[in-house]
């Protein structure tokens, strides 16, 4: 009897000194869940809110952005247009490798700045070759160089995505006019889509984003450039804050070539449908079959 | 009737289990105690990681997926491969395996548990988990694989759970089990840890971008793989729990096991040869990931000592396996199974999962390497996986010899399972 007393005793002493032990290596964890509302956690998935929850959680998140960044921002909600469908041409013949379109889209989006993200990237390509494997993302010289040419690679917003199959929770789907967007307040951060995508179009939040309060900018989508929670998987989503309102994507009106041409693929009257039927156009990884509403093409 | 009785006497009789599992000697608590350190350090890398994010880890937008992906393939393996022991005690009745089976069920279940826990550290926003619940969040089911195997994981748990959890009261209570309460969940589990592993190898394989990932092979290469890794380690943990509880287990079960190691070894090699065949043979961009993996590519090395480390071991355990010293000297045996488990971990955790993502798909090179925090992050699961076995099989193996019974359970009588091996013998 006594020695079963002791030795219980002696478990409850163990026990006492592992959940001590435990509560103190899970400390951190009262600082992530200081900015974690009930409301953001119970939050339900972007298609079931009413128009009426959408605007509390604008006005939360417009609130956040303010404590957090410093800096009033609107967060708007934009639905697709009636009757319209968004394609993206850019023309190769042009395109000079600048990478002014990678710049404007790190700041019209409210890209971390210490990475220096953006949704674009350019690769310098070998004359004579359409093969990945030869092309070169990080050059720093001069640009366009004697041999090269410049293929710049953004979100396909393909109709039959695999980064949209793959998700296990539906976060992320296409819309009405064609634009593949993520649910940020739903994404698990499972990075399947990242896995799935041929084109490198996806990103990852690996830490909270860092933008300093005047280089926010203001004019943000929920769908789009709100600044975007740790944890969330994000990508291009032709500027649609800008492109539903009838403005063009911010990489369109950087480029000082005019090598992209953006428009309505519904309307024959656009630029877009002139490109598509006037000129031999391609798409990237066609064998794969993810169907891109990015198209490509030379002019001479 | 006796049913509701059921309903009040399982949870007290697991509760009982629980208790008793605190209990043992000096080595077991130095064990344990060991195992819940570095489970400490693990529970508080992943808290950092939660709070700082997962830049914190060494993956990036071009190489997604790590050492957390890697081993959570590794342990669904671990856990199919179990079934290695379930198939000859109830396909072909070996009667030794029947009585050590349960071993290897208990092994799944902490493998399986190791297995969602590598996925939950992987994940950016593991408290949106929610998310997944069918009817509840939105299960994009069946279009995503990895609503698949999030089916198929818990299931298998479940399974298992219920098979071990029956047979255990069934045993406690002195009463023989029905087979309708166990044997079809028994059948139903091997179909089931073939689709674990199918399953998992279709998230990869189903990836049009992937050119490494995109092979018909790697599903057939993760069973065979997994027939590896689970016999050798339930080879290993029998002798490890004969010498601790003195329980008789015969030769036959190692035996059988090792049969099934000397087959699944030289399979494995032989897939392994296939896809190193077909990349090389054929070159071009789709080279590219095994170039990188066995050679480099474009002065970069990083898996290469990785990936011939694991072959090495693999074929060392495979000509061991093969030498008749692995039948009359079982240090030789032990010595492949260490090689074999280290050498599959290897091969189809960072050998698998990394080569996929280098080249990217816009074919730029971006290295990864493990950080500390997920070495830490990772021992502490394997070392929560260690945990969780050890108590299972220690709380198990009383009930089974029947060192623990219930008052009312006919004592020194064998049951009726035990005449049957016994007549059978």
């Amino acid at each position: 009897m006594n020695d079963f007393t002791r030795r219980t005793a002696l478990k409850g002493a163990g026990a006492t000194l592992g959940a001590a032990a435990f509560a103190h290596a899970m400390a951190p964890l009262t600082e992530w869940t200081k900015d974690l509302s009930l409301d953001e956690f119970l939050q339900r998935h972007y298609k079931e809110l009413t128009p009426e929850e959408m605007k509390v959680i604008l006005r939360r998140l417009e609130e956040e952005t303010k404590q957090e960044y410093g800096r009033d921002v609107t967060i708007q909600d934009l639905p697709p247009q009636e009757g319209v469908s968004f394609g993206y041409a850019l023309n190769l013949s042009v395109c000079i490798g600048c990478r002014k379109c990678a710049e404007a889209c790190h700041q019209e989006n409210n890209h971390d700045r210490r990475t220096g993200n953006s949704y674009i990237r350019v690769l310098e390509m070998e004359q004579g070759s359409l093969d990945l494997e030869r092309g070169n993302a990080d050059y720093d010289h001069a640009v366009p160089a004697p041999g090269k040419y410049y293929l710049p690679v953004q979100c396909q917003q393909c109709d039959n995505a695999p980064c949209v199959k793959v998700c296990p929770v539906q976060a992320t789907w296409k819309e009405q006019d064609g634009v593949v967007v993520v649910d940020y307040n739903w994404c698990i951060g499972c990075r399947y889509c990242e896995a799935a995508c041929p084109y490198h179009a996806r990103r990852f939040n690996w830490s909270k984003p860092e933008v300093p309060a005047e280089e926010i900018n203001p004019d943000q989508g929920y769908l789009s450039n709100r600044i975007r929670p740790q944890g969330v998987v994000e990508k291009c989503t032709f500027c649609l804050h800008r492109t539903r309102a009838g403005r063009l994507p911010a990489c369109l009106e950087a480029c000082p070539t005019g090598a992209r041409v953006f428009g309505n693929l519904l309307d024959p009257k656009s630029p877009i449908r002139w490109v598509l039927e006037n000129k031999r156009v391609f798409v990237l990884k066609e064998e794969l079959g993810t169907r891109p509403r990015f198209f490509y093409f030379f002019d001479k | 009737m006796a049913a509701s009785r059921h309903v009040l006497d399982y949870p007290r009789f697991l509760g009982r289990l629980l208790w008793m599992s605190t209990d043992g000697s000096w080595r077991f608590y130095v064990w344990m105690t060991v195992l819940t350190a570095i489970c400490l350090v693990g529970a508080n890398a992943w808290a950092r990681q939660l709070v700082d994010g997962m830049a914190l880890t060494g993956m990036s937008d071009h190489v997604s997926w790590g050492l957390y992906v890697a081993n959570f393939t590794f342990g669904v393996g671990l856990a199919a491969g179990a079934v290695m022991m379930v198939i000859p005690a109830y396909l072909y009745h070996d009667h030794e395996m029947h009585d050590v089976t349960l071993v290897g069920e208990l092994l799944a279940v902490a493998a399986i548990a190791l297995s969602l826990l590598f996925i939950v550290v992987d994940m950016g926003h593991p408290e949106r988990a929610w998310h997944l619940i069918p009817g509840v969040g939105r299960f994009n089911w069946p279009v995503s694989m990895l609503t698949w195997d999030v089916v198929v994981l818990n299931g298998y748990l479940l399974l298992n759970l219920h098979v071990c959890g029956y047979l255990l009261y069934m045993r406690f209570l002195g009463q023989k089990p029905r087979k309708r309460w166990y044997l079809p969940f028994v059948f139903l589990s091997i179909f089931w840890a073939v689709s674990i592993h199918s399953v998992t190898a279709f998230l990869y394989s189903g990836l049009g971008g992937r050119p490494f990932w995109n092979s018909a092979l790697l599903a057939p290469r993760f069973i065979a793989s997994a027939f590896i890794t689970g016999p050798a380690f339930v080879i290993l943990l029998l002798q490890v729990i004969r010498k601790f509880t003195g329980l008789p287990i015969g030769e036959g079960p190692g035996r059988t096991l090792t049969s099934v190691m000397r087959v699944t070894v030289l399979l494995n090699l032989f897939m392994l040869g296939s896809e190193v065949f077909t990349a090389f043979y054929t070159g071009g961009a789709h080279a590219g990931p095994a170039q990188y993996l066995f050679f480099g590519l474009h002065g970069h090395h990083a898996l290469v000592p990785w990936i011939w480390t694991a072959v090495a071991c693999n074929v060392a355990s495979a000509v061991l396996l093969h030498l008749p010293a692995s039948r009359r000297h079982v240090t030789v045996l032990n010595v492949a199974c260490v090689l074999a488990f280290v050498g599959v971990w290897i091969e189809k955790g960072m050998g698998l999962i990394i080569p996929g993502f280098v080249p990217s798909t816009l074919h730029e090179m971006v290295e990864y390497v493990p950080t500390v925090t997920e070495w830490k992050i990772t021992a502490g699961i394997w070392a929560f996986g260690l945990m969780l076995l050890t108590v299972a099989v220690k709380v198990a193996l009383p009930v089974l010899s029947g060192q623990l019974a219930s008052h009312s359970a006919p004592k020194g009588e064998p049951t009726s399972q035990e005449k049957e091996h016994r007549a059978a013998a």
